[in-house]
């Protein structure tokens, strides 16, 4: 009986600790010195491009209002060369002009700046364009960004690599909480 | 085999120590204060505007939203990420309010005047909610009400002569006397923004 039970205490405490340490662990394998391009793709998914051994994924804009003239672009690029390498500039026949920019909120003052120097990548290690943070940035769009199509976008890197890439469209979402008497609808939100 | 034994119990405290931080967190956090609540109606912030609406194109001022408290938010429509945001957020949590939305005037005022036309305004703000209003005006009137409410808003030239600003993100919450009893911060989490909206809501009802 105890012994059913100790067996039982392990089974759960191993699957626990499979759930909650592995993916850490396959993440920390991303980390070496340099991973194959299959790896990097069950690590970041099927979307993944590979510009020599930059790993570009995650790859997303939101929609904009019908009228809006600036919007942001995101992705996630992840550095698997020992080297540093720096997302020098973007172009997209789609704005005028693209931008690279970080934003940061100080005091609650949104702050929005270019990049003159570009982003930079750090060897072995990922970097994240993020809504809030830094993101590629259409100038006088000459067409809104609409849920389902795709944004085309070149990036130049410092080591002469280009790339041109596209950014699927999604729709805003919002998680909303639950309970507390908001029931009246479980969407999650839609300005349609 | 017995290193395999005490690995394995190992492992178990493990688990029964992070259930045990796990579960004490849960319960500072239930004691803490409410992170939703609406405080006293503060009146250094909010103050007398007069401003065309978006949607109409008539000049209105404080006194005609008196009737209902505001949420009512600094931003403009050149601006990539931050205003598009808030916009979104606040007509998904009006949607969510249902009819108690009615007791709020939901206002965007725009920084940016000179870009920000009624017409142009009008277009962005409607994509999002047919109930947000649209204010802008002229340079001195925006000037105004930023002064009024407190806001931080500058003009930083980019190059080829374009221009982006720097502002205040949050939302504010206005009772019906014109005075702040709370904000909303840009990406609060609706565990809080909404229940606050909601509180605001009741406080017009």
């Amino acid at each position: 009986m105890t012994r059913t039970f100790l067996t039982k205490a392990v089974v759960t405490a191993s699957t626990a600790f499979a759930l909650t340490v592995l993916p850490g662990a396959t993440a920390a394998m991303c980390s070496g010195e340099h991973a194959p391009y299959s790896e990097a793709v069950a690590t970041h998914g099927a979307d993944t491009i590979a510009v020599g051994e930059l790993h570009l994924f995650n790859r997303r804009a939101l929609e904009t209002p019908p009228n809006a003239r600036n919007a942001g672009g995101f992705l996630s690029i992840y550095n698997y060369s020992s080297e540093p390498d720096r997302l020098i500039s973007a172009s997209s026949p789609i704005a005028e002009r693209v931008e690279l920019h970080t934003m940061t909120m100080e005091n609650d003052v949104m702050r929005m700046r270019e990049l003159e120097d570009g982003i930079e990548l750090p060897a072995n290690a990922q970097v994240d364009l993020e809504p809030g943070g830094l993101h590629v940035m259409f100038i006088n769009l000459s067409q809104p960004f609409v849920e389902g199509e795709e944004v085309p976008v070149t990036l130049t890197f410092a080591n002469g690599d280009e790339q041109e890439i596209v950014l699927p469209v999604r729709a805003r979402t919002m998680e909303m909480p639950h309970g507390e008497g908001h029931e009246s609808g479980d969407d999650h939100g839609s300005h349609h | 085999m017995r290193g395999l034994r005490y690995a394995l119990w190992g492992l178990v405290g493990f688990v029964v120590i992070g259930m045990g931080a796990f579960a004490t967190l849960s319960f500072i956090r239930s004691q803490a204060p409410d992170q939703s609540a609406l405080y006293e109606g503060v009146d250094t912030v909010g103050g007398p505007f007069t401003l065309v609406r978006s949607d109409t194109g008539e000049t209105v001022s404080e006194t005609d939203f008196a009737d209902k408290p505001m949420a009512i938010f600094f931003g403009f429509t050149y601006c990539p990420d931050v205003c598009p945001t808030t916009l979104f957020e606040l007509a998904t949590y009006l949607e969510r309010l249902g009819p108690l939305a009615d007791n709020i005037h939901p206002i965007m005022v725009t920084v940016d005047p000179e870009r920000d036309t009624p017409e142009f305004l009008e277009q962005y703000v409607a994509a999002f909610s047919d109930d947000i209003i649209g204010l802008t005006g002229s340079r001195e009137a925006i000037d105004e009400a930023i002064a009024n409410y407190r806001v931080y808003a500058r003009r930083v030239e980019l190059d080829d002569g374009d221009y982006t600003m720097d502002h205040t993100a949050s939302i504010f919450l206005m009772n019906t006397e014109n005075q702040l009893v709370g904000t909303i911060a840009y990406q609060e989490s609706p565990e809080t923004a909404l229940p606050k909206l909601e509180r605001l809501a009741r406080l017009g009802s």
